[in-house]
């Protein structure tokens, strides 16, 4: 009976350690699929909008930190620190379309990745050569306390991640679903030709799409600011190419299915770690995907006509 | 128009002809190349090799230039930036040997540059001392390759027999970087030794990641589960916080030891109170250091503000060990090739070189023989000498 219930701890263990990894996964996968809905271009510049992000929770929490400890909980501050990072980042999702894709909007879409490509590294040394290349340590927002559930390890961080994570999630589908800007958006997405005909104006739609991929960015950035405390200028490069894969596999365009399909390559990183030499994760865990993607080239809820598109 | 381009075409073309005779007319300046990481993964550890660099180039320009061979000359540093790549570290070797005709090299200070970096410099026989890169391989059948530190090899036996000695555990667990030369080699070398003190099986743990990953939950699942009582991690400052707070929070109550990698000023600094009470293997201790060394530290924390890690004091070892090769190859002819060979042939023959991280002779290879410290990082942050062990 105790090994038995040791490996289902060590299982369960290894859940909550792929919720987590999946919750940044899956948030910022979110950010590609949204622009591609919309614009039908993916966003490269994405994982360093991430970056940018960070760097702007970064300074707002140390600022705050300093000014309001003592004055209001640690909650408090914490919501603080995410309501403003989140209005201050979307701004940088607006700046991104309107000085990098609006211009090539008629342009060959080769150009926007390129132009997306080129304002992710403008964003990394332009940190650069702002911050130096000096490591930040994101300050604690609030104290880890880390409890011991009959065999397993969860951290109240870890905890809020995922639960942030899945409410940010649900927020974005009653917006996406309930509201005016939503529906636009659903519209522009369906027909980007005829919607902007009927009044809706695709410079307006377009830049929301960006802020609210950006603001989402960038609360996974104090997240993941609260986990893995150690900021650097190319910290979005690859998490951004791994949230890509996984718009990729939830299907182009489907926010549902990026949300999924991050939450999955999360889960299959972690275990195929967990059952195979470590050495050989990316290996395997990347060797799935493609499998995947080979018999399912669409992605889980991908529309059939996407296939046909490139890039 | 059409004039104009051939006139351009002609006049460049005369211009690079004749720039030899422009730099022949100028007096010899001695030109030492430093490669470090001054951006990309690691800064600090370029941070501390340029500050020593500029110590040691002040000292040289205090006495009014490098004597050698009865004659003063000027010196100059060229400082190129590897930004913590492989392959900028071997353009950085390319362009200082071939573009500004440095007589040595210094750096670059990690292996995994190190060792491709090191080829480039062999190639074009010129002298490269690297402070810092204790793989064998960057050492290993190039004569023009020299190192300022001990080497892996000897490094790994000796963590395995101080965690033995210290704490009298069997069974260890091991988690690096499997992309990058340094904490590979260092790892394999670890395992090895642990295995020969504790029988086959007795590394219950030998998990990996790849370099840019934060997270390590799955592999640290697995250690914890492993039943290891030791955590042995040589990876760098940037990684050392993340890996020891993530172990923690997934219940990890055991030791983690590391290795010199960990010797950077700001492994305390981004880890906190988490890294108090760790152990790690290093070059020199800076708490409690005497002579020589203690007044290198002050000059540095005077001058920089903060106290030099082990990459600073290795990096004026090495230029130290340059600035000696230079001196005893009695002179310059200014022919730059057979330059670089004299101070390679003076350099292999320095012996008891008495530099601030120990004595040096160099092996047949370009290593020294020198001794390790174990370093204990102590509850005001400081890294404090624990013990030494020489070979």
């Amino acid at each position: 009976m105790e090994p038995l219930i040791e490996s289902f701890n060590y299982i369960l263990q290894n859940i909550i350690n792929a919720l987590q990894r999946g919750s940044f996964y899956a948030v910022i996968s979110i950010g590609y699929s949204m622009v591609y809905g919309v614009l039908m271009l993916f966003n490269f510049a994405h994982g360093d909008i991430f970056m940018v992000g960070t760097y702007i929770g970064f300074g707002i929490a140390t600022v705050f930190l300093a000014v309001l400890t003592g004055l209001v909980p640690p909650p408090v501050i914490f919501l603080a620190t995410v309501v403003v990072t989140m209005f201050l980042a979307s701004w940088i999702g607006v700046f991104v379309e309107v000085a990098g894709y609006r211009p090539l909007r008629q342009a060959p879409r080769a150009s926007a990745a390129i132009t997306g490509l080129m304002i992710g590294i403008i964003f990394e040394t332009g940190i650069l050569i702002m911050l130096g290349a000096k490591r930040l340590s994101f300050p604690p927002l609030m104290e880890t306390v880390n409890y011991h559930i009959g065999g397993i390890y969860i951290t109240n961080v870890k905890a809020m991640i995922i639960i942030i994570s899945l409410l940010l999630m649900l927020a974005l589908h009653a917006f996406i679903q309930k509201t005016k800007w939503g529906m636009a958006m659903r519209a522009m997405s369906y027909d980007f030709l005829a919607v902007p005909l009927m009044g809706v104006s695709i410079n307006i739609i377009a830049p929301l799409t960006f802020a609210v991929g950006a603001g989402l960015a960038a609360v996974a950035g104090i997240l993941y600011g609260q986990a893995y405390p150690i900021l650097d200028p190319y910290m979005g490069v690859l998490l951004g190419w791994k949230a890509f894969v996984a718009a990729i596999l939830g299907g182009r365009g489907s926010i549902k299915g990026a949300a999924l399909a991050g939450y999955l390559l999360g889960f299959i990183e972690i275990f195929v770690a967990t059952v195979f030499p470590s050495t050989l994760r990316d290996f395997i865990a990347y060797s799935i995907i493609l499998i995947i993607l080979t018999f399912r080239p669409r992605g889980f809820f991908g529309m059939e006509h996407s296939t046909k598109l490139r890039l | 128009m059409r004039k104009i381009a051939v006139l351009t075409v002609v006049a460049m073309a005369l211009a690079m002809v004749l720039s030899p005779l422009a730099f022949s007319a100028r007096k010899t300046i001695i030109k030492i190349g430093i490669n470090a990481p001054l951006t990309g993964d690691i800064p600090k550890v370029g941070e501390g090799t340029k500050y020593a660099a500029q110590m040691w180039l002040e000292d040289i320009e205090k006495a009014g230039g490098l004597e050698v061979g009865g004659q003063k000359y000027e010196v100059e540093l060229v400082i190129e930036d590897n930004e913590s790549k492989a392959e900028s570290a071997v353009k950085a070797n390319t362009k200082m040997i071939t573009q500004d005709d440095v007589l040595a090299i210094i750096g670059p200070q990690s292996s995994k540059q190190a060792v491709p970096a090191g080829e480039v410099a062999n190639k074009y026989k010129t002298v490269m001392i690297s402070p810092w890169s204790t793989n064998p391989n960057t050492t290993l059948d190039r004569p023009y390759v020299f190192r300022g530190c001990f080497l892996d090899p000897f490094q790994g036996p000796v963590v395995a027999n101080f965690i033995t000695d210290e704490f009298g555990f069997t069974k260890a667990a091991v988690l690096y970087d499997v992309a990058s030369d340094y904490p590979k080699g260092l790892a394999e070398v670890f395992k090895q030794a642990w295995e020969e003190k504790h029988g086959a099986g007795s590394v219950v743990a030998y998990e990996s990641f790849t370099t840019k990953d934060t997270d390590f939950s799955s592999q640290l699942t697995k250690i914890v589960k492993s039943g290891a009582q030791v955590l042995f991690t040589p990876q760098y400052y940037n990684e050392v916080p993340l890996i020891v707070s993530q172990a923690k929070n997934l219940g990890w109550d055991g030791p983690i030891v590391g290795s010199d990698s960990w010797g950077s000023a700001e492994t305390v600094e981004l880890c906190g109170e988490a890294c108090y009470g760790l152990f790690f293997s290093s070059h020199y201790a800076a708490a409690g250091a005497k002579g020589a060394t203690k007044a290198f530290i002050d000059r540095y924390e005077n001058t920089y503000g903060y106290i030099p890690d082990d990459v600073a004091a290795l990096t004026w070892d090495a230029l130290r060990l340059a600035q000696q090769a230079i001196q005893d190859a009695g002179k310059l002819t200014g022919r730059i090739e057979k330059d670089r060979e004299a101070v390679r042939d003076a350099l292999a023959q320095i012996k008891d070189f008495d530099g601030i991280t120990g004595k040096m002779t160099f092996t047949e290879e370009g290593d020294p023989i020198k001794c390790a410290v174990i370093v204990k990082i102590n509850n005001q942050g400081e890294y404090e000498f624990y013990g030494s062990s020489c070979p």
